[in-house]
C-alpha cells in the first residue's frame, strides 16, 4: 500500500494536508497582492504620483539614459507624401494671439549671462528641415513636416558653454507652460527651434513665431511659443511632470 | 469489492516553480491590463467592423463609466512602467526555467499536436472522436498554453516598441511601425482575454481536482501500470516535501 513511510499518512490525507497548505499560501498571496496594490495607491504623492512609481519612472530614465540613448539614434523621417494634419492639442500659456512684432527671445547661458534675441537672430543659422512623426503622448502621432535651426547650434552659436548644463528649461512668455529638457537629448541632431511648419511659417495656435521640435520627446515637451530659454544644471520646473507625468518623457 | 490495488496514489501533476510563475502572473497581468486600459482610454481608436460600419468600438463609453477608467493616463504610464518590469520578468524566469529543467517536453506541442488538437476539439464539441493519448497536456492545450508564452514575448516586444520608438528603431521598424506596434500591443491583450474567458470554462468543465492540482501540485490518480515517468513522479510526491 502506498502510504507515505515518513509521516504515516494516507495518500488521501497527504493530499489534503498539502492541499490545505496551498490554498492558504493562494488566499494569503490573493489578499498580499489586494493589500499591495492599495499600499502602492495609496503612498504618498510627488507631483502627483503615488512616490513608488515616481521612484521607478526615475529609475526607467537612468536605465534608458545610461543603456539605450545615443546621438546617433536618428528617429524615423518621412517623404513629404506622408505629411499628415496635426491637430491642435494644447493651447497652455498662448490663449491670447502672440503679438509677434514685441516678441522676444530671452536666453541666461550657463553662466547666468542674459541676452535678447530675435526671431531673425535664430533664422540666421543654419535652416534644417525633418518630416518626423510627431507622438502625443496619448497616443496619437501625426507626421509632420518643420524647419528650424538646431538647438545645438543655437547653445553653441548664442549660449556658448553653455552645453555643460545638465538641463534646458524653456517658458512661454506667460511663464504658464514650460518644460526641462536634458541636455542629451536638447543636443540631438533632430532636436529644432522651429520657425516653419509643414512649408509655411508657424501659425499661432502651433506655436509662432518659436517653438521647440524634440522628436525624442513625446509632444508634451515640445513647447510652442518659447519666450525663455535657460540652460542649468538644476532640473527645471516642467509643466506635465507636474501633472503627474514622467519628467523624462523620452521616446 | 475493494482491493488493496484500487488504493490511489499521490502524482505531481505540477511543478512547485511552475505553480508559482502561473499564479504570481494573475495579478501582475491584471495590473499590466489594468493600467494598460488607462493608457489606452486617452486615444481609443481601435474597433470591429469594415469601412464605415462599426460593429464593435474598444471601449464603448458605458464601458469607461462604468470602470471609471478615464482621465487617467499619467497613473496608466506610471503603474505600467512598474508593473513591465514584474511581468517581464517573472516571464522571462518562466521561460528560463522550463528550458533548463526540461519541462519545456511537456509543453511544446511536437509534429502530432496539430492533428491531434483537432481530435480534441472535435471530441470536445460532442463527435465521436476517439481521445487520443495525452501527457501532461493535450494536444489543444500544448498549442494554446504555447502560444499564450509566445504572445507574452511578443508583448513585451511591441511594448518595448512603443516605449521607446527612437532608441529601439530597429525593433519598431521590424514590428512595422509605431502605430502597428500599439495595434498588435492591443490585440495581443484582447487575445489574453479570449484565452482568459475559455481558460476559466475549461478548468471549471476539468473539475476541482484539477484545478486543486494547480494550486498544490497534486492529484490522487489509479496506479496504473507504472510508466517511467509516473513510477519518478509518485517518488518524488512520497519523499519530497
Amino acid at each position: 500500500m502506498a502510504i507515505n513511510s515518513k509521516t504515516r499518512l494516507t495518500p488521501e490525507q497527504e493530499l489534503a494536508r498539502r492541499s490545505r497548505r496551498s490554498f492558504i499560501a493562494l488566499g494569503a498571496g490573493a489578499v498580499g497582492a489586494v493589500a499591495g496594490w492599495y499600499w502602492l495607491n495609496g503612498q504618498a504623492l510627488e507631483d502627483e504620483l503615488p512616490r513608488p512609481l515616481r521612484r521607478v519612472l526615475g529609475f526607467n530614465e537612468s536605465v534608458v539614459r545610461n543603456t539605450l540613448y545615443s546621438d546617433a539614434h536618428l528617429v524615423q523621417t518621412y517623404p513629404a507624401s506622408a505629411v499628415g494634419k496635426i491637430k491642435v492639442n494644447g493651447d497652455i500659456g498662448m490663449e491670447k494671439p502672440i503679438d509677434q512684432a514685441g516678441w522676444s527671445l530671452n536666453v541666461t547661458a550657463y553662466d547666468g549671462s542674459a541676452r535678447q534675441l530675435t526671431l531673425a537672430d535664430i533664422q540666421a543659422l543654419p535652416r534644417y528641415e525633418e518630416i518626423i512623426d510627431f507622438k502625443c503622448v496619448e497616443g496619437w502621432s501625426t507626421v509632420t513636416q518643420f524647419a528650424g535651426a538646431r538647438l545645438s547650434d543655437f547653445t553653441s552659436h548664442f549660449a556658448p558653454g553653455s552645453a555643460k548644463a545638465s538641463y534646458v528649461g524653456m517658458r512661454t512668455p506667460s511663464k504658464d507652460y514650460y518644460v526641462g529638457i536634458d541636455m542629451p537629448s536638447a543636443l540631438h541632431p533632430q532636436t529644432l527651434l522651429a520657425y516653419e511648419m509643414n512649408g509655411a511659417p508657424l501659425t499661432d495656435k502651433h506655436g509662432a513665431p518659436l517653438r521647440l521640435v524634440v522628436p525624442v520627446k513625446y509632444g508634451i515637451k515640445n513647447i510652442k511659443r518659447i519666450g525663455s530659454v535657460e540652460y542649468t544644471d538644476k532640473r527645471p520646473a516642467d509643466y506635465w511632470h507636474e501633472q503627474g507625468y514622467d519628467y523624462y518623457s523620452g521616446l | 469489492m475493494r482491493s488493496v490495488c484500487a488504493v490511489k496514489v499521490l502524482e505531481e501533476k505540477h511543478k512547485l516553480a511552475s505553480r508559482w510563475f502561473h499564479w504570481l502572473n494573475v495579478p501582475l497581468l491584471c495590473a499590466m491590463i489594468f493600467s494598460g486600459l488607462l493608457i489606452y482610454w486617452a486615444y481609443d481608436p481601435y474597433r470591429i467592423g469594415l469601412g464605415g460600419v462599426t460593429l464593435f468600438h474598444f471601449f464603448p463609453n458605458w464601458f469607461y463609466e462604468g470602470t471609471g477608467i478615464g482621465y487617467q493616463l499619467a497613473l496608466g504610464m506610471a503603474l505600467h512602467f512598474f508593473f513591465a518590469w514584474l511581468f517581464a520578468i517573472n516571464g522571462i524566469a518562466y521561460v528560463l526555467y522550463t528550458l533548463i529543467s526540461g519541462e519545456w517536453r511537456a509543453l511544446l506541442p511536437d509534429r502530432d499536436s496539430p492533428r491531434q488538437a483537432l481530435q480534441v476539439a472535435m471530441h470536445e464539441a460532442g463527435f465521436k472522436v476517439p481521445l487520443p493519448p495525452q501527457g501532461r497536456y493535450n494536444a489543444a492545450q500544448r498549442i494554446t498554453y504555447s502560444a499564450i508564452v509566445v504572445m507574452g514575448g511578443l508583448s513585451l516586444a511591441t511594448g518595448l516598441a512603443i516605449f521607446k520608438p527612437a532608441q529601439l528603431h530597429w525593433l519598431t521598424a521590424l514590428l512595422g511601425g509605431y502605430e502597428w506596434a500599439r495595434w498588435e500591443h492591443f490585440w495581443l491583450t484582447m487575445g489574453y482575454v479570449v484565452f482568459f474567458v475559455i481558460h476559466i470554462a475549461q478548468v471549471v468543465r476539468a473539475g476541482w481536482s484539477n484545478f486543486r492540482a494547480m494550486v498544490c501540485g497534486y492529484d490522487l490518480v489509479e496506479p496504473a501500470p507504472l510508466s517511467k515517468d509516473r513510477a519518478a513522479a509518485r517518488v518524488e510526491a512520497m519523499h519530497g516535501d
